[in-house]
This record gives C-alpha cells, structure tokens and sequence, in this order.
C-alpha cells in the first residue's frame, strides 16, 4: 500500500532532476533579451508562490492517505466530523491572499510587459515590420528601404519596434530568446516592442498553427553590434533582388521552407498597402451614395482569400 | 446528383489509412456476425437500442466514450511515435497533411467523442438514483441526445475513409477554416459532427436540470442533495448556457463556407477575432464542464471509503458553484496574444486565478475527508489519491499561464498541452475512470476485478508523468504545439522519453481491457448481491445491483444529507413496504434511433453538398418526430402485483445474504 | 455490512408514486421549454455580438442607414405584434375550453405571421437583388444572419402552429394538446420580445 507514494516522487524528481541537470537550454530560463528576462523572472516567482499551497498539499495527501489507511486502527476515527469553520476560513482566506499577492503581481506586470508598450532606452529604436505568409515570414524595414525573407539582423541594446501583420491566416511572431509573442492579422497591425541584451543568433517561429506548411516557418534573428549591423544592411542594398509589386505578389503564393531573401529595395508603403486590402476589416466610411462603391484598385475581391493565387 | 462526392474521396493512397479502415470493417463485421450468431438482434433491439432507460443509456453512452478513448488515443500513439522518429531533420513516417488531421482528430475525440459522452453516461446512471427519481424528467429526449451523440461519432469516424478531417488543429480558427484556405470537406466534417452532437448534449443539459429540480424525492432539499449531483447541475448549467454559444459559432462558420457570408473571413468586412472569441466563450465553460463531474466522483469515492460524511458538503456545493461563474468570466486567456491590451489582459488574468481558490477549497476538503477517516485502498481510491496530487501540479501550471506576462512565452507551446493534459487526465479522466469502477457493480451486478484496476491506474500515472513532464520541459525549450517534426537536436531526448510514457499508458489500457473481460469472466465470484458492496451513503446504493427498471418501488425518504447513510444509521433501510402501487413507466420508441439516423444521413450530404439528400433527410426528421408527438406516448403502468414480485426477489437475496453472515464463523463487521 | 434491519410493515401512503401524471406532465414540460427557451436567448445574444461587432464593415458598400426603410420595418412589426395579441386571444380560448375559437385566433395569428416572413423575404429578396446580398460584406453577412435566424424561427413556428391546429381540430383540447399551445405561446412571444430587440438594435439604430 505504501508503494501508492514513490512513482509520483518519481515524477517530481524526473521534472526537477531534467530541470537542473541542463538548465542552460531552456531558452525561456535564459532569456537574451531584457523582456524575455522580465517575463521569465515572473514565471519563476509565480511558481514559488504557488508552491507555498501545492506541496503542502501534496505532502498531506500521501501522508493523510498512508497514515488513515483503514488497517491503522490505532489512528483517530471521527466518521461524523464533516465541518469546521475554523478549517474553511483557513482554506478560503490562505488561497486567497496568495492569488491577491499574485493578482497584484500579474496587475503590475501585465502592464509593464505589454508588447505594444515602447521599450525605455536612449537608444533610437528600430522600426521592422514584419508579414506573415504562407509560410514564410517577410521583413521590411522601412527606414533602409530593405526587406528580407526569414531573417532579421539588428544591434543589440536596440530597442526594435515590430509592426505586423499578415497577408494569410492568423499566425504568431515569436523569438523565444528574447521574450513574449503577439498573433500576426491580416487586416490589422499589431506591435511587439523586444531587445536583445546581447549579441547572438536566435531562433524565431510561428507560434500559432497556420496550415501545411505551418512547421517549416521559422527565420533567424542576429542581434550585432552596430558596425555589424551596417554592414548587414549595406550587404542587403547589393542584393539583385528587389521586392516590387509583382515579386511581391510572386512571393506571397504559398510555398514551404523558403530560404532566406535578400531585396535591396521594396515598394513604398507596402506594409500599409497590405493591410489596406482587407479594408472591409476597418470600420468603414460610411457611403451614403448607394451607386458609388469604393474603388478596389486592382485588389481581389473574389469569394476566397490571397492565399489563392489571383493571377 | 452525389454533390462533391466520389470514388476520390476514398484515400486509397494512404496505406495506413486504408488498413485502419479494413481493421475497423473486419472488427464491425465481426461484431455484427457475433450479434447475428448469437439471435441477439431482437434482445439489442427491445432492450436497448429503443430503451428511453437512463441507465440503459448511460450505459451505451460510456461503451462509446471507451471506444472512442480508442480512437483518440490511436491518434495519440502515431503523434508520439512520429514526434520521436521525426527529429533533427527527419521526416518520420506520417505524411505531414496526415499528422495534421490525426492532432486535430485527436482532440475533438478526446474531449467531445471521450470525455464528454463519459461524464454524461456517468450523470446517466447515477443522477436519477442519487435524487431518488424513477427516470430523467424526458426520457424520449434522452435517447434523442444519445443518437445525436452517435450522429457526431459516425461522422468522425467516416472522415477516416471518405473525405478527410479538419487540419486546422481542434478550434478550427478561421481564416485557416474558412473555405479558401480549407477547401476540403474536413472542416465540414468537423462542424457537423461537432453541431449535432452539441445538440444533444444541450438538450441533456435541459433534461438533467429540470430532472434536478422537478423531480427530486419527497423532503430532499436541493442543498441536501449529494456532491455527485451538484456537480453535474454545475455543470448542465454551463452546458446550457455555453452550447448555445458554440452552436452559434458553428453556424456562422457554416453560412461563410456554404453562402459566401463574411462573418469570419478576411476580407469583405469578417473579423475572425470574434470567432477567436464565441470559441472560447464556450471553450471555456466546455472544460468545466469536464472536470466538475469528476470533482462530484472523487467526493463520493473519498467519503464512502474513508467511512466519513464528506467534510464541508456546503462549502463544496458553493465552490463548485464559484467555479462555475468565475468560468464564464476566463475565456480571454486562451489568447492574451491575440493583443487586447493590457487592461483587458489583466482583467481575464486575475478572474482566471481566483478559480483557483475555490479549487483549493475542494482539494482541502477532500484531504479533511481523509483526516481522521478509515481509508480502503481500492482503485477508485488510487484513481482520487492520484488526482490529488497529478491535479495539483496541473492546476498550479494554470495559474501560472494565466498571468499575462508568462503566458506571452508560453501561449501554444508545449507547456500549454502539458498542462491542459495533466489537468485533464489527471482530473477528468482519472475522475471518469474511477467513477466507472465505483458505479460499475450498481450498474451490472457484479464487482470490476481490483488487482487489474490497480495495474491500470500504476501504468496510467506513471504513463502519465514520463509522457507529460518532458513537455514542460520542452515548452521552456520553445517548442511550440502542432509541428509534425522537429530539427532541435536539444529536443530529440524529451520526445522519445514522452513517446514511453505513452507507450506505458497504452499498457493501461490494455490493462483496463483485460480488467473488463476478467471481471465479466469472474462475475459470478464477485457479485453485489446487495446493491451496497461499498457501504456507501447515497440513494442509488439502497437499490439493488442493477436496480429494477422502475429503480424505486417507493419513492425514499430522504430528509438529510447522505439519505441511505442516514436510513441505515436509523435503520429504516430496505423496509418492505406495507403496499406496492401501479407505478408509471414510459414506453420504449425507436424516434430517437431513426432521427439519429436521418440527422447523419444529413450532416454526410450537406458535408458533400448533396443538398438534394440534406433537404430530404432533414425534412425526413421532421416528419417523424411530428409522427412521434402526435402519437401522445403516454406511457404504460406496471402492475403492482409485478412491483411486489421483483421487489420480493431482492428481498429473498437480502435476506439469505443476512443469514450467511450471521451464520458465518468469523462475523466481521465493519463500522458504518 | 452495516445492520440490515428489516422493520415489516410500516407503509408509507406515498401518493407521489404519480408524481408523473398528466398535470405534473405538463408543467415539467413547460418548466424544461423555458429552459431551452434561455438557450435560445443566448444563441441570440451571440449573434446580436457578431453584429454589434460587424456592422461598420460595410466594406465600401451600403450601411443600416442606406439600405433600411423604417415605414416597411413598421409593418413588419405590426404584424408580429398584432401576432402575438391574437395568440393570447387563443390561449384565452383554451383555458376556457373553447376549441374553435382557439383554432380561428391561431389562425388569424398564423396570418399575421405569415405576412411578416412574407415582408421579410421580400426585403431580403430585394436586397440581394441590388447586389446587397450577404455576400457583399461583414455587416450584411450580420445583418442577415441576425434577421434571418429570428426568420427562421418564425417559420418553425408558424410550422408547428399549423400542426398543432391540425392536432387540435382533430382530437380537441386535450391536455397534450394544451401543454403544446403553452409552450408554442412561450416560444411566440419570445420571438416577439427577440424582435423588438432586433428592431431596436438594427434598424432603429441602424437608421439614425
């Protein structure tokens, strides 16, 4: 009977044991970016304080179980003993100072770490902006005048700036090593404000599932010092590739596992154009002239979606 | 003539597929065989296929839950074994437009196909008897949701062979369900199945709670009433208040993919966030509805076993309550991503934690049950023991995603799976699992084989911990949900460690398979000759095993808490009453099976756009149920000469099983 | 085993062994019918949202303000309402046991009835036939999802009226029968308040 108790000390020990015998890949325990840090310190202070409730019960459940086992009859038998206000007020009111701690925890923070709250620095931000495709990410960067597919490469101590978007269905821009995500929307821009603390190469993925080719969108995200930067962008600006409208719309077709792209140039405002043709998304200006329905400039406005190729 | 439908639409391409379906045509053609060898057709056709008998049909509902575990859990092996073959590059052997309907299909099956019809075949068997009721408040509308239930399941399980399912993981999001990025018939597949079947689980939540409070015994108050019931009121309260939401949401999907609207779409004005939304608004409640049942399982298992009354009834009827409410309020942080801003965000935050806090006040009470109690150590004490502890653990990671700030490197990944599966498994299905070996000796007559039961509950929690652990571990890895391979060679070691740990719950329920054919091959030497083999305290222990189908004879009395503790404490328990009287009964009807049926028939044509066929079978259902109503069933009266005989019989039984014991050399007994 | 103790006869009268006779019938059937009449409330609810939310995405096409004309709408409306007057008229009838005057105030109903869906699909046919169909954008696609469901009910309604017109000119006001009426009355009457609110929401709203 008493053998009920160790395979689930073995289930705690193997998560704890995995947890400190490589802890320095868990990408989320150690963040290179100051929001990821911020976010993971929650993570670990939340879980601390939850702990406080969790093995406590957890320890009076094996031994409750083991020590009012029915063979014990040396044990205290109270079959009728069902209340006890002085219990409930301890197991309603000790909950809930923990969650009033936590909620005030989660209160604070969930504000400091919205992702469309800019990053205080001195440092001049970084404006990328960033589509999703099927199923490939798109970069632009507006200042330079320079997009890419798949990669991004900025200095570190920067605060960046992303505006996205997407010209598909809904996905979700993360780089884990640098801190939290935000769903990418066709039709609406949505904003993520991260930096890195220090140089390095990081993955970034999709986080919310988008069809076929779903598992192969990732790009990688180089944090360099400024020189490096520079560089980076003045490689791009020699790149043969130029990222107009028809390249664009080449692009946008699904496809899967797309190599990096490099486009010295890209359309003005392309960004803005391709949130504009879900305008329908927008509280639209109210047309009081019946006959006259917006122009569509050239835009798709059959049954289904960019995703099929309008050509 | 056949809408989209042809001989395409059968993955002939798929060897994996093609011989699941054949293994699935040999088992149902054996099982029909059998049935046919052994001249049961008539006995499964009056006895349980047109019964309206909520046991009868609470029993059909939980044979289907444990087929459908099957299935779901079919799609659960080939998920692990392809995560864990398929790594660092390698492709596995599930062509990636196959795994992504096997995820998908796995999570509608588990939660709509296994856990549901599981709660709601428990609530099925034991309701009634617990409230001292004769049958549910609507016993043709019963049978009505039980077929509708089937009508969900035949169509998911016809994706398999005709057509394909949805690839847009288990919530469908648009745009990716709408029609140009899912122009296949999966989604339709999903809607459907998930539509009808919804049907039917919102007129159970009709039935049941008019069933609650319309047709309690005599002198039982609602708040006497036992923890096992309040829970299941819980949750058919959600269920009427959240179906409605998801049949909307399903609707709306419906008109964008059929009529061209543009509720959901890109373009043209849809706003897919609100779908995002209406899901989760019934998403939400959804889960609560899954766990406060198996919350009402663990209460009546602790107290009957400790031989305590359950510490804090009150308090745990108004926690679960709480939980119920707060769970209308959560449904944001399923997606604190999808960027509302940092006062809605923390809003949905806190009131997500503060379930935890009625939560808490459960487990407590459950551990005061414990204290001071006399524990015996059966499998539905392991499955409660292993809840506690596996739910704990579930419930803290909840918390912790439920703060904003975490959430944002944590939202799809696999932390989040880990947790939904450990509070899931560890309460729901543990709840589910333990619910069906303490009701199943009320339910057949004779007791599940123990040793068996233990030796599944040992795989399924150490199953459980090496198959779900490493997900947390590999969520703070960044991995994210739903990739059909992984090139991280930090990974590849967690991935084959979670495939064992599914590998040992498959061994679980083998273990839970040859617990059934054992314990039917032994009934004879573990019978429940007196329809109280726990010393249990509710209503339904006062019956015999099975009960008569008329369950009462008399209507109990029932005046406190725990109404059959309290009669034997009295000793007013099993009195022969001084005269039987007629008792009304309603009929059999075949209504529900053929409205069942013609509602598949529907939701198969409009998946294939056979509108010709969708119009004729629907117009159909209407035109037979008319002929229902109009009929008037008003049931039957059984004599009370035929009450008193099978009535009498128990007694008989009763009484030689007295005089066993008190003849019997070594007269133990055990304290009430 | 705890003590069985088997005390003979104390019998107990219980006369709720017919806790299922007819009257009791019925009134668990209405009791569960308002049940199920809350589910339909929040089914309204969630697509009175999706409204809420889509009805500035006109999409470049028409809004409330271009395409609804409030005379029509008025007419509409008298219909439901004169609807649901007749239809107490008639549940007046049955609980005085008065079959045909039961059955010519459900038909006055039924054509009141009849009139608003008739108005209705003409307006939606209209529509459509300007290319304001709800194909065109988000807000119509709400629009008609909205007025088209409360419709659709309608219809049901008016459906199961004629059937339990049938029923009753056939085999009278039996209980069954006058259970039916009741809960066809909730179910009247509910349309009637849904309308109010859809004729406040969309078109009142929609016109200013």
């Amino acid at each position: 009977m008493s053998k009920k108790r160790y395979p689930r000390f073995f289930g705690f020990l193997a998560l704890f044991s995995m947890l400190l015998l490589s802890g320095c890949d868990y990408t989320l325990l150690d963040p290179k970016g100051h929001i990821g840090m911020q976010e993971r310190d929650l993570i670990i202070t939340a879980t601390l304080l939850m702990l406080l409730v969790v093995v406590p019960v957890i320890f009076m459940t094996i031994i409750f179980a083991w020590k009012y086992r029915a063979s014990n009859k040396s044990a205290t038998y109270t079959p009728d003993w069902a209340h006890s206000t002085k219990i409930e007020l301890v197991v309603w009111l000790v909950p809930l100072a923990i969650i009033i701690v936590l909620g005030y925890i989660t209160y604070k923070s969930t504000h400091a770490l919205d992702p469309y709250r800019p990053l205080e620095s001195d440092v001049k931000p970084l404006t990328i902006e960033v589509v999703a495709l099927d199923w490939k990410w798109l970069f632009i960067y507006p200042e330079q005048g320079i997009a890419t597919v798949n990669k991004i490469v900025f200095p570190a101590h920067t605060p960046i700036n992303f505006r996205i978007t997407s010209d598909s269905v809904m996905n979700s821009f993360f780089i884990p090593a640098l801190g939290g995500q935000i769903y990418a929307m066709a039709g609406m821009q949505t904003k993520l404000h991260l930096i890195a603390n220090e140089n390095g190469e990081f993955d970034g993925i999709s986080a919310n599932y988008s069809g076929a080719g779903f598992t192969g969108m990732k790009f990688k995200a180089t944090a360099t010092d400024q020189a490096g930067f520079d560089a980076w962008v003045a490689e791009v600006k020699n790149s043969p590739k130029q990222l107009a409208n028809d390249e664009y719309t080449a692009l946008a077709k699904p496809s899967e596992r797309n190599p990096v792209e490099l486009y010295s140039s890209v359309t003005p405002n392309l960004f803005q154009i391709i949130i504009d043709k879900y305008e329908g998304m927008k509280p639209g200006k109210i047309v009081h002239e019946k006959k006259e329905v917006a122009g569509m400039e050239g835009m798709d406005m059959g049954k289904n979606s960019a995703a099929q190729a309008e050509e | 003539m056949f809408g989209k439908l042809s001989l395409d639409a059968i993955p002939f391409h798929e060897p994996i597929v093609m011989i699941t379906i054949a293994m699935i045509a040999i088992g149902g053609a054996a099982v029909l065989g059998l049935i046919t060898y052994f001249k049961k057709w008539t006995y499964l056709w009056t006895e349980w296929l047109t019964s309206v008998d909520h046991k009868k049909i609470g029993v059909m509902y939980i044979i289907i839950a444990m087929v459908m575990l099957l299935r779901g859990f079919a799609d659960a092996i080939m998920m692990r074994s392809q995560l864990a073959l398929a790594t660092e590059g390698s492709p596995g052997y599930l062509p990636p437009e196959h795994y992504d309907q096997i995820f998908t299909a796995h999570g509608v099956i588990m939660i709509i196909f296994m856990a549901m019809p599981f709660f709601t075949g428990l609530m099925n068997i034991v309701l009634p008897l617990q409230i001292g009721a004769r049958d549910v408040a609507f016993p043709f509308l019963n049978s009505l949701s039980l077929y509708l239930l089937i009508s969900g399941v035949v169509l998911v399980n016809v994706s398999l062979g005709v057509g394909e399912f949805a690839r847009t993981g288990w919530v469908a999001y648009p745009p990716l369900s709408e029609l140009g990025y899912s122009p296949g018939v999966g989604v339709d597949y999903y809607i459907w199945a998930l539509q009808l079947s919804g049907l039917g689980t919102t007129l159970t939540g009709v039935n049941f709670l008019v069933t609650v409070l319309k047709m309690r015994t005599p002198g039982m108050k609602l708040m006497d009433m036992p923890i096992f019931t309040w829970t299941c009121t819980w949750a058919n309260v959600l269920i009427v208040a959240s179906f409605p939401i998801l049949t909307g949401t399903l609707a709306f999907l419906t008109l964008d993919r059929y009529l061209d609207f543009h509720i959901f779409t890109n373009e043209l004005g849809g706003n897919p966030m609100m779908y995002v939304n209406l899901f989760w608004a019934w998403g939400h409640p959804e889960v609560y509805i899954l766990i406060l049942p198996a919350f009402g399982v663990f209460s009546e298992v602790i107290s009957t076993f400790t031989g305590k009354r359950l510490f804090g009834h009150h308090s745990m009827i108004y926690a679960s309550g709480a939980i119920s409410v707060l769970g209308f309020m959560v449904w944001l942080h399923h997606f604190f991503t999808m960027g509302s801003g940092a006062s809605v965000n923390a809003f949905f935050g806190l009131a997500t934690m503060l379930i935890s806090i009625p939560t808490g006040v459960k487990l407590f009470n459950w551990l005061f049950t414990i204290y001071q109690g006399r524990l015996r150590f059966t499998a539905p004490v392991c499955w409660t023991l292993g809840f506690m502890i596996t739910f704990s653990i579930g419930g803290m990671t909840g918390v912790l995603l439920a703060i904003p700030g975490a959430d944002f490197v944590l939202h799809n990944s696999l932390f989040v799976i880990a947790h939904f599966h450990n509070v899931i498994i560890g309460g729901a299905v543990f709840g589910y699992i333990a619910g069906f070996a303490f009701w199943f000796p009320k339910a057949f007559g004779f007791k599940l084989n123990e040793k068996w039961g233990k030796a599944a509950f040992w795989f399924w929690i150490s199953g459980f911990y090496v198959a779900f652990m490493p997900l947390y571990a590999l969520g703070f890895m960044g991995m994210t949900r739903r990739l059909n391979t992984t090139d991280n060679p930090d990974w590849t070691p967690y991935l084959h460690v979670a495939f064992w740990g599914a590998a040992l719950i498959l061994i679980g329920i083998a273990c839970q398979l040859i617990q059934i054919y054992v314990s039917i091959r032994d009934r004879e030497q573990n019978r429940d000759l007196t329809g109280d083999p726990w010393n249990g305290h509710t209503l339904e222990w006062s019956t015999s095993s099975p009960p008569p189908f008329y369950n009462f004879a008399e209507l109990p009395k029932a005046e406190e808490i725990d109404a059959f503790y309290a009669a034997k404490r009295d000793g007013e328990a099993y009195k022969v009453p001084a005269k039987y009287s007629d008792i009304h009964m309603p009929n059999n009807t075949a209504t529900g099976l053929v409205m069942g049926a013609l509602l598949t028939v529907f939701g198969f044509a409009m998946i294939w756009h056979i509108f010709w066929l969708a119009a004729a079978s629907l117009i159909g259902t209407i035109v037979y149920f008319v002929i229902h109503a109009s009929r008037d069933d008003q049931g039957y009266m059984v004599p009370a000469a035929e009450v008193a005989r099978i009535e009498g019989e128990q007694h008989k039984i009763l009484a030689s099983v007295r005089n066993a014991q008190a003849n019997s050399p070594v007269n133990k007994l055990e304290q009430a | 085993m705890s003590n069985l103790v088997f005390d003979g006869a104390k019998g107990h009268d219980h006369d709720h062994d017919h806790a299922h006779d007819h009257h009791d019938a019925g009134e668990m059937k209405i009791y569960g019918f308002w049940i199920y009449l809350m589910t339909d409330c929040i089914l309204f609810a969630s697509i009175f949202a999706i409204y809420a939310v889509l009805v500035n995405n006109v999409a470049g096409g028409p809004s409330g303000h271009d395409i609804f004309e409030l005379p029509y709408v008025l007419g509409e409306t008298a219909c439901l309402l004169l609807s649901s007057i007749t239809y107490g008229f008639a549940m007046l009838a049955m609980h005085k046991g008065n079959k045909s005057g039961v059955l010519g105030w459900l038909f006055v109903t039924f054509l009141f009835g009849l009139g608003f869906i008739g108005m209705e699909v003409n307006e939606f046919h209209l529509l459509i036939s300007e290319g304001y169909g709800p194909n065109r954008s988000g807000f119509l696609s709400a629009f008609f999802t909205l007025v088209g469901t409360h419709g659709l009910h309608v219809t049901s309604g008016l459906i199961w009226m004629a059937i339990l017109m049938y029923q009753v000119s056939k085999n009278g006001l039996t209980s069954t029968n006058q259970t039916r009426l009741s809960m066809l009355s909730l179910f009247w009457h509910f349309l009637d308040v849904v309308w109010i609110c859809v004729f406040t929401v969309v078109y009142l709203m929609g016109t200013i």
